[in-house]
């Protein structure tokens, strides 16, 4: 046993624990750079894992099962937008009862899922690549998801960057009444933002409930919504430092497990708490320079737009 | 859930508002058992099984008894009101199926002694409150026989939740069973620290398989490990219930959390006038530890598995039987001893071969 | 068709309280078209949910008991919410303010001092606002985002009770169990009402209430707080310090949050357990909002949201209904809540298509964008 045969198992393990935390916090990002706050990533992530295990165990297709998972967070940010942007309901209570309400939902219905299993999704496996030591399974090993989720961010961060649209999402947030001045529509832009955010929420569940543990069990996100949720304010609404976040963060729970497992003599409680502490600390050293936050945060973000003409 | 009873419930409330009437009617309606479970029933772990022990009850009994549960109650100021809410409206056994739950039950029970009580997994008993738990540590000796003749690399995987006497039982009997047929076995233990989380459970045994585990196991609730252990091409055990659904070549066998009899049985005590509070530690022996089919193994190793089945629930052999050594070295059970019940309970030291310290 | 919404000159008296009772008119029509398709009673199910929890003194006492954390720490949160500071650890507040109270009693387990449970309730607050303070020194010292800081800082908290519960401060006498022992009668929250759990955290409750509506009518840190929410440029301009109110705010809901924690140990729980609150510093963001972070607002909404919670017990042992569902209608009836708050505000018009419905209405002031937030 020497260090490689750890290294590359591990990475993959971190690229596991990551992923979904990637995809809600990458849409969730979109979301609150358009000014809208949706604390409810939790419940359209425990929808969209609900969906997405019933239509794999129903139909078979995984394909399809990814599409309704995405489709039903979707379903479950329109719901919110509707409540928050049509009639104005506050954004931060709505989010927080889109949660308690997508547990309830998806723990409807999943009884009948209970204890079923599917077969994990295939793996990328291209002859001889695929086997590359310690590189080959990492980068041409994984299942569709992960590529995926690294497609969204790249695209995402496109998008913000380069095109206009993207600058008029970021405007919209940055300062509703100048953009509707402009004459964009702030709140069909916000809605849009929202429904992204919704379904890269249900792709997260997606990828819980269909590869990383394929099973649908109650509660099965256990929290994953609020640290992704956490992340986006981390990235300081930045694309690249969103990946860094999800990494570190799936990182360090995985290497306190591996410390554990060599006999660390520290409590465990005490391990689980290293991923927690070090985005903070993380966030404080890259935090400190004001003007930077400044830019990226989005002006308007959790404030209700109403247009005076 | 029976639609016929609840009608003759709904009936009653849009008359006079329910409660009353429903209490004057106890007499003649079906007796009432209720349960409180910590988790939701689609678990598929701890409180799952307790579901099925209720759902028994109803097959067994049928129309003479009427079943209630109260699933996700947390283990804080709610239990307490659950418990009485229960007790109020007319239910004369209630399970309460988590340790958190033992003050509440012993206070709840006070305030309602006609009540009976059945606390899974504590120690404080009354008049009317009986424990009850299993004695799993049977179940994982076995498991810990068959790992030790099934691994290659001698290191067995642990995934555990939180270090409590039950927790530590379950390895230290893991290990012996293990170390009974190759000593040269260790376990390398992660603590999760939590009973239910498939992500970061998956995620452990993953940790322990790259460490060189090829056997996992685990002491938390969901089937997830013995998925990774599947998808990793290594064997693990089922937990709580047999989960070879999910892991069909992988699963060596599960220990089942099988609460039926026993909750059968109570109930009937109860219905009958004999119900008397006492405190239960069953085993294999009386069906409350089950062993879910031996697969995916050798007939020999399976014949081993079986034989060492039959030696515990025969009483002929106790898994923490002498000589038993702690982590220092030093020999705690004397040969030929058996450690006692009492010092089981309250079980806080590893026996040699488990590696780590045991957080205290 | 789009919906359209005409801002009203000035917010319509009538309509703060006419809009709950809208919502729950709503909420009970959707209540029984999900019973009626579960295969329930409508009328019962509704019945079993709204009053039959309350249908007796013990109801009520619980009803108390149940919304006391949540009124408490609403409080703290809505004073924050105000001025933009979003505390959402107030679950690590209490959990820290539990520990510290807790740890009073169980090393002075055989104490019979009068002096003991006001020690424990300074203990709690104080380690509330402790748990509190290290958001707002990295916010104001490193400019970290509080909504980060405080959110991680809750699981380290909750980490922290579940290592001392299992290790240094369990029960000798407990059999290594992950218990403290329990705490002594001087420890013990009194009672307020015999043969109840109702205690005196609950008195805490609408103290905070009250306190609160002093601040925010008469002291000059409530009138900043509002300016700041209200008009950040303006307060800005005047020369509040936002740090100041970061500061405030955060121990003030730290504090609220550390007595809640307190409350709960030495009041119905009666001794340090891995789980002290079922997520009440999160539930309490939305009774905050609810309440519309109002002081007596949020004592209603803690209320309302104290009985959907009793609601969902009681149906799930009278009628068989499953928690799911229970968890579904919860989230309905806060939805309908939260959405016909709208009507204070505006009057809902039907427009043609969706650029109608923007005109502007000539009868119209401007409403400020954050107003329905801090209204």
């Amino acid at each position: 046993m020497n260090g490689f045969d750890i290294l590359a198992p591990a990475i993959l393990t971190v690229i596991t624990a990551s992923t979904p935390l990637l995809f809600a916090a990458t849409g969730e990002l979109v979301t609150e750079k358009s000014g809208v706050l949706n604390l409810g990533l939790e419940g359209m992530m425990l929808v969209g894992a609900v969906i997405a295990f019933a239509t794999a165990s129903v139909t078979g297709s995984a394909s399809l099962a990814i599409v309704a998972a995405a489709a039903a967070g979707a379903g479950m940010a329109l719901l919110f937008a509707f409540l928050t942007l049509t009639l104005m309901a506050n954004q931060v209570a709505t989010g927080l009862a889109l949660t308690i309400f997508g547990v309830g939902l998806s723990a409807l219905i999943g009884a009948d899922f209970v204890g079923y299993a599917l077969k994990p999704l295939p793996q990328l496996d291209i002859p001889g690549l695929s086997q590359a030591p310690i590189i080959g399974p990492i980068v041409f090993g994984q299942d569709f998801l992960v590529y995926l989720s690294f497609a969204a961010l790249i695209g995402v961060s496109w998008f913000l960057k380069r095109l206009r649209g993207g600058l008029i999402l970021k405007a919209v947030g940055e300062s509703h009444d100048s953009a509707h001045a402009l004459g964009y529509s702030v709140i069909r832009i916000r809605y849009l933002a929202t429904l992204f955010g919704g379904a890269m929420s249900g792709l997260a569940g997606a990828y819980l409930s269909l590869s990383y543990t394929p099973l649908w069990t109650e509660g099965m996100t256990a929290g994953r919504g609020w640290i992704a949720l956490a992340l986006v304010v981390f990235a300081t609404w930045r694309p690249g430092r969103v990946l860094l976040g999800a990494y570190m963060f799936g990182g360090i729970t995985i290497l306190q497990l591996h410390a554990q497992g060599m006999g660390i003599e520290i409590s465990s409680q005490f391990m689980a708490m290293l991923p927690y502490l070090a985005t903070i600390l993380v966030l404080v050293l890259i935090s400190r320079d004001k003007t930077k936050i400044r830019l990226n945060a989005p002006a308007c973000i959790g404030r209700m737009f109403r247009p005076a003409k | 859930m029976n639609t016929a009873r609840f009608k003759r419930l709904a009936m009653g409330a849009a008359l006079v508002g329910g409660m009353l009437l429903g209490a004057a009617m106890a007499q003649a309606e079906p007796m009432k058992v209720g349960f409180v479970y910590v988790g939701p029933v689609g678990d598929h772990g701890w409180s799952y099984q307790h579901d099925q022990g209720r759902q028994a009850i109803e097959k067994a009994l049928g129309d003479k008894v009427q079943t209630t549960f109260v699933e996700s109650v947390p283990e804080g100021a709610d239990a307490e009101r659950v418990i009485t809410k229960l007790a109020k409206s007319g239910h004369k056994l209630i399970f309460t199926t988590s340790f958190g739950y033992m003050n509440p039950t012993i206070k709840v029970a006070k305030r309602f002694p006609k009540v009976k009580f059945e606390h899974a997994t504590g120690y404080k008993r009354s008049k009317n409150v009986s424990t009850y738990v299993a004695r799993f540590y049977e179940g994982r000796y076995i498991a810990g026989v068959i790992a030790g003749r099934m691994t290659k690399s001698n290191i067995i995987g642990y995934v555990a939740s939180f270090p409590i006497p039950e927790v530590v039982r379950g390895i230290n009997a893991t290990l012996l069973g293990a170390r009974s047929v190759n000593p040269n076995v260790t376990i390398k233990v992660v603590w999760v620290s939590s009973w239910y989380d498939p992500g970061k459970e998956g995620d452990a045994a993953k940790a322990l398989i790259d460490q060189g585990a090829d056997i996992i196991t685990q002491h938390t609730d969901s089937p997830a490990p013995l998925q990774v252990a599947a998808n990793r091409g290594v064997k693990g055990f089922g937990q709580a219930s047999d989960m070879i659904k999910f892991a069909p070549k992988a699963q060596l066998t599960a220990i089942v959390d099988d609460w039926r009899n026993y909750y059968i049985s109570r109930t009937k005590a109860v219905m009958d006038g004999t119900w008397k509070s006492s405190a239960t530690w069953d085993g294999i022996k009386q069906g409350m530890v089950g062993m879910a089919p031996y697969t995916n193994m050798p007939a020999e190793v399976a014949k081993q598995a079986r034989e060492t089945e039959e030696r515990i629930s025969s009483g002929k052999f106790h898994p923490f039987t002498g000589p038993i050594k702690d982590q220092s070295g030093k020999v705690v059970v004397k040969s030929g001893e058996v450690l006692d019940d009492g010092k089981l309970a309250v079980m806080n030291w590893y026996v040699e071969g488990v590696e780590g310290k045991l957080p205290k | 068709m789009f919906l359209r919404l005409e801002p009203r000159p000035q917010t319509s008296v009538l309509q703060v309280y006419l809009s709950p009772v809208l919502a729950i008119g709503l909420t009970l029509i959707t209540g029984l078209i999900i019973f009626a398709a579960l295969g329930k009673e409508p009328m019962t199910a509704l019945y079993t949910y709204f009053v039959l929890p309350i249908s007796d003194l013990e109801g009520w006492t619980e009803l108390g008991v149940k919304a006391t954390p949540l009124v408490l720490i609403g409080i703290g949160l809505s004073l924050g919410f105000r001025a933009n500071v979003w505390n959402i650890g107030a679950e690590g507040q209490l959990t820290i303010g539990a520990l510290a109270g807790g740890g009073i009693a169980i090393f002075n387990h055989q104490s019979e001092s009068a002096l003991l449970l006001p020690a424990m309730i300074l203990a709690g607050i104080l380690g509330g606002m402790a748990w509190a303070a290290i958001p707002a020194w990295l916010k104001t010292r490193f400019n970290a985002n509080e909504i980060l800081t405080s959110l991680m800082l809750s699981y380290v908290a909750v980490l922290l009770l579940s290592y001392l519960v299992h290790g240094p401060w369990r029960d000798p006498e407990g059999f290594n169990f992950p218990e403290s022992r329990m705490f002594p009668d001087a420890g013990a929250m009194p009672i307020l009402l015999d043969e109840s759990r109702l205690h005196l955290g609950a008195l805490f409750a609408l103290l905070a209430v009250a306190g609160a509506w002093v601040v925010l009518s008469k002291a000059m840190i409530g009138f900043q707080l509002k300016v700041v929410g209200a008009a950040p440029a303006a307060a800005r301009h005047v020369g509040f310090s936002q740090n100041r109110l970061v500061w405030f705010s955060l121990l003030a809901a730290g504090g609220l949050a550390g007595l809640a924690g307190v409350s709960e140990v030495a009041g119905p729980i009666g001794q340090l357990t891995p789980t002290i609150s079922p997520g009440y510093g999160f539930t309490a963001i939305i009774v905050a909002f609810l309440g519309r972070l109002h002081p007596v607002g949020v004592l209603m909404a803690g209320l309302v949201m104290a009985l959907t919670y009793l609601g969902g017990e009681t149906a799930q042992i009278e009628i068989g209904l499953p928690k799911a569902v229970t968890g579904i209608f919860q989230g309905v009836l806060l939805f309908y809540l939260l959405a016909c708050d709208v009507l204070t505000h505006y009057r809902i018009r039907l427009a043609r298509s969706y650029a109608k419905s923007f005109e502007k209405t000539p009868a119209a002031g401007e409403p400020a964008a954050e107003r329905s937030a801090a209204e």
